[in-house]
């Protein structure tokens, strides 16, 4: 979508102005007036989103006499890496790999079996599919952050209490809702004469489901994948809730025990929250494009 | 991706069926179950306990009583559940008014395709990485009279007790509110931005029109829908706005930022009344099945069709 708007106005302005002056002047001359204030604006939301952002990168950096004796905008004149030893050495691998079990454990079974809902709901027909379709839409509307308390009760009865795996099983619940919808818009999107053609060859939908369905729909499973790793690597409230054990902090709950108890090392505890978004970095570095695309493709129809 | 969804035709896949692939059909019905149990389970039987535990005793350890109707009165006649009421609606609405200029503005900005509009939006994004605890925990830092931003940029009005004074607490949390969750909206219209046909734009050149009448009489227009799905998401999102409020305020001063999700969580388990937090949790659950059931209404029904109308 996004590359091919950007070749048609780059060939807009590639053009000679004597014979695409028309066209030139279809979207060049309206997106060149809107430039200045427009770019003020865009400028000075910038400053908004990078200015903290910026401010934790270098705080993070610091010694603690830097913090207290620099200007706190200033790049710090000693860097050190410090404050990451320190967080590092405070158990946060340990957090991390919590937080990677729980995000993979929860992400694959949710979109795999959300991407299996999707394709019958889409593919199918009968009064059994609508109900189900209109259980998982009004999921949308539900805040589920409600249902903690009941969750926390079939937790402790079920004997999952302080076990990662209470917090990977309603973490599924509660992806379903916006995958299963994501991915059947995509799966609608497939021409139909596709999955006729391979009717007709004799395929089973079983095999359809496999075959055609989910190698078309790849683009969006990754970016639910993602949106959903997201969330999942992000949250904070079943965490809280459902574990106790230090050993078994995931990254958001470390982030926050850790402030507690290093209140008066800021530096520290910015590196704690670097840290803990170094792994989201990286993936938005690779992954920027899908993530991005995708996430609009569900929400923007 | 997007650009097939108006060429395949809705109607020819009802049209002409056999009975066999009727059967067929029915079948793949199959392929739901997994998703289904875990929704039942996680998601629709806590939904249907949140409302019997609102009837019940229970300190969240020991074993569950019946309440009746005890939780319920004793709850109604408290004035904590107005004030999170009041404010959960209040950080709502100010929350909605902030953000969705802001993100349309912003979506309609980086659908241009200006290059410097594509790398800006590529850093406008960032705060969708973070989790909100560590979005509280950087602006906790970030407002630090001495070694915060005041001092950085020389702007003694920043050096305020901000989480100290129950306005300026309010203010702040909406304000952070909108730094985490304006990127998520911008986008969306930036999506729905990119999908409104060039032609139109073209044919209001070709009239005239200029950037501020194109933007009143088409953009808008034309974004109806995708500012109802931006608006729903971000008013029943902002029902549990709870981690971001809890790590950067956790309700205070006093109960000036105690938002419903935060009074819920506080009532059952620092409190350890898991009824009467039950009866927050059925309000919550009413008030956001509401609020969608509201917006998809003011929408219109006939969403698919409606929005490339007349092309």
């Amino acid at each position: 979508m996004s590359t091919v708007l950007n070749t048609s106005t780059e060939e807009a302005r590639a053009g000679s102005p004597a014979n695409s002056a028309a066209r030139t002047r279809g979207l060049g001359s309206r997106l060149r007036r809107l430039n200045i204030p427009a770019g003020l604006g865009g400028w000075l939301w910038l400053a908004i989103i990078i200015i903290p952002v910026y401010y934790v990168v270098i705080t993070s950096l610091k010694t603690q006499e830097g913090y207290f004796g620099q200007n706190p905008l200033a790049l710090p004149t000693s860097p050190t890496l410090e404050n990451y030893q320190l967080v590092i050495e405070a158990n946060f691998a340990r957090y991390f790999m919590n937080s990677a079990i729980v995000t993979i454990g929860a992400v694959a079974p949710a979109v795999l079996i959300s991407f299996m809902a999707s394709f019958a709901i889409v593919r199918g027909s009968g009064r059994f599919l609508k109900v189900v379709n209109g259980m998982f839409l009004m999921g949308l509307a539900i805040p589920l952050q409600a249902t903690i308390i009941p969750i926390y009760l079939m937790i402790i009865r079920l004997n999952l209490y302080d076990s990662l795996l209470a917090l990977i099983l309603p973490s599924i619940a509660f992806a379903i809702p916006l995958t299963v919808l994501i991915l059947s818009n995509f799966i609608r999107d497939v021409p139909n004469e596709l999955f006729e053609s391979m009717r007709l060859d004799g395929c089973s939908e079983w095999q359809i489901m496999w075959r055609l369905a989910l190698p078309l729909t790849r683009p969006a499973i990754v970016t639910v994948a993602i949106y959903n790793g997201l969330h999942v690597w992000n949250g904070f409230l079943l965490p809280l809730v459902l574990t106790q054990s230090p050993d078994l902090r995931v990254l958001p709950l470390a982030l926050w025990t850790f402030q507690g108890e290093y209140s008066v090392n800021i530096p520290a505890v910015l590196a704690s929250v670097m840290l803990s978004t170094l792994p989201i970095l990286v993936l938005y570095v690779v992954g920027r494009r899908q993530l991005l695309s995708g996430l609009t493709a569900g929400f923007s129809k | 991706m997007s650009n097939t969804v108006s060429t395949s035709p809705r109607t020819a896949v009802s049209r002409g069926e056999s009975q066999q692939t009727e059967k067929r059909k029915a079948a793949l019905a199959w392929l739901t179950v997994p998703a289904l149990f875990f929704f039942l389970v996680f998601a629709v039987v806590p939904l249907a306990g949140v409302f019997i535990l609102s009837f019940a005793n229970w300190d969240g350890i020991g074993s569950i009583g019946l309440a009746g109707m005890d939780n319920w009165f004793s709850v109604l006649a408290d004035p904590g559940l107005y004030n999170a009421l009041g404010l959960t609606f209040l950080i709502m609405i100010a929350s909605w008014l902030v953000q969705t200029p802001i993100s349309l503005l912003l979506g309609v900005f980086t659908a241009g395709s200006q290059r410097y509009r594509a790398a800006l939006a590529v850093l406008y994004f960032l705060p969708l990485l973070l989790s909100s605890a560590a979005v509280a925990i950087a602006f906790k830092a970030l407002l630090d009279p001495n070694f915060g931003l005041a001092t950085g940029l020389g702007l003694p009005f920043l050096a305020q007790d901000w989480l100290g004074v129950p306005h300026l607490a309010l203010g702040l949390v909406i304000f952070v509110i909108a730094w985490q969750f304006v990127p998520f909206h911008t986008l969306i219209y930036q999506g729905g931005v990119r999908q409104i046909p060039k032609s139109l734009y073209e044919a209001a050149e070709i009239d005239g029109a200029g950037t501020i009448k194109q933007f009143f009489h088409i953009t808008l227009p034309q974004l109806k829908y995708t500012i109802i799905t931006s608006s729903t998401l971000m008013v029943v999102g902002s029902l549990t706005y709870f981690d971001l409020i809890f790590v950067l305020t956790g309700g205070g001063p006093g109960n000036s930022t105690r938002i419903l999700a935060l009074d819920m969580y506080l009532r059952g388990f620092r409190a350890n009344l898991m009824g009467p937090a039950s009866v927050i949790a059925v309000i919550l659950v009413v008030i956001g099945l509401a609020l969608a059931l509201l917006l998809q209404r003011l929408g219109g029904k006939d969403k698919q069709g409606s929005q490339l109308e007349g092309l």
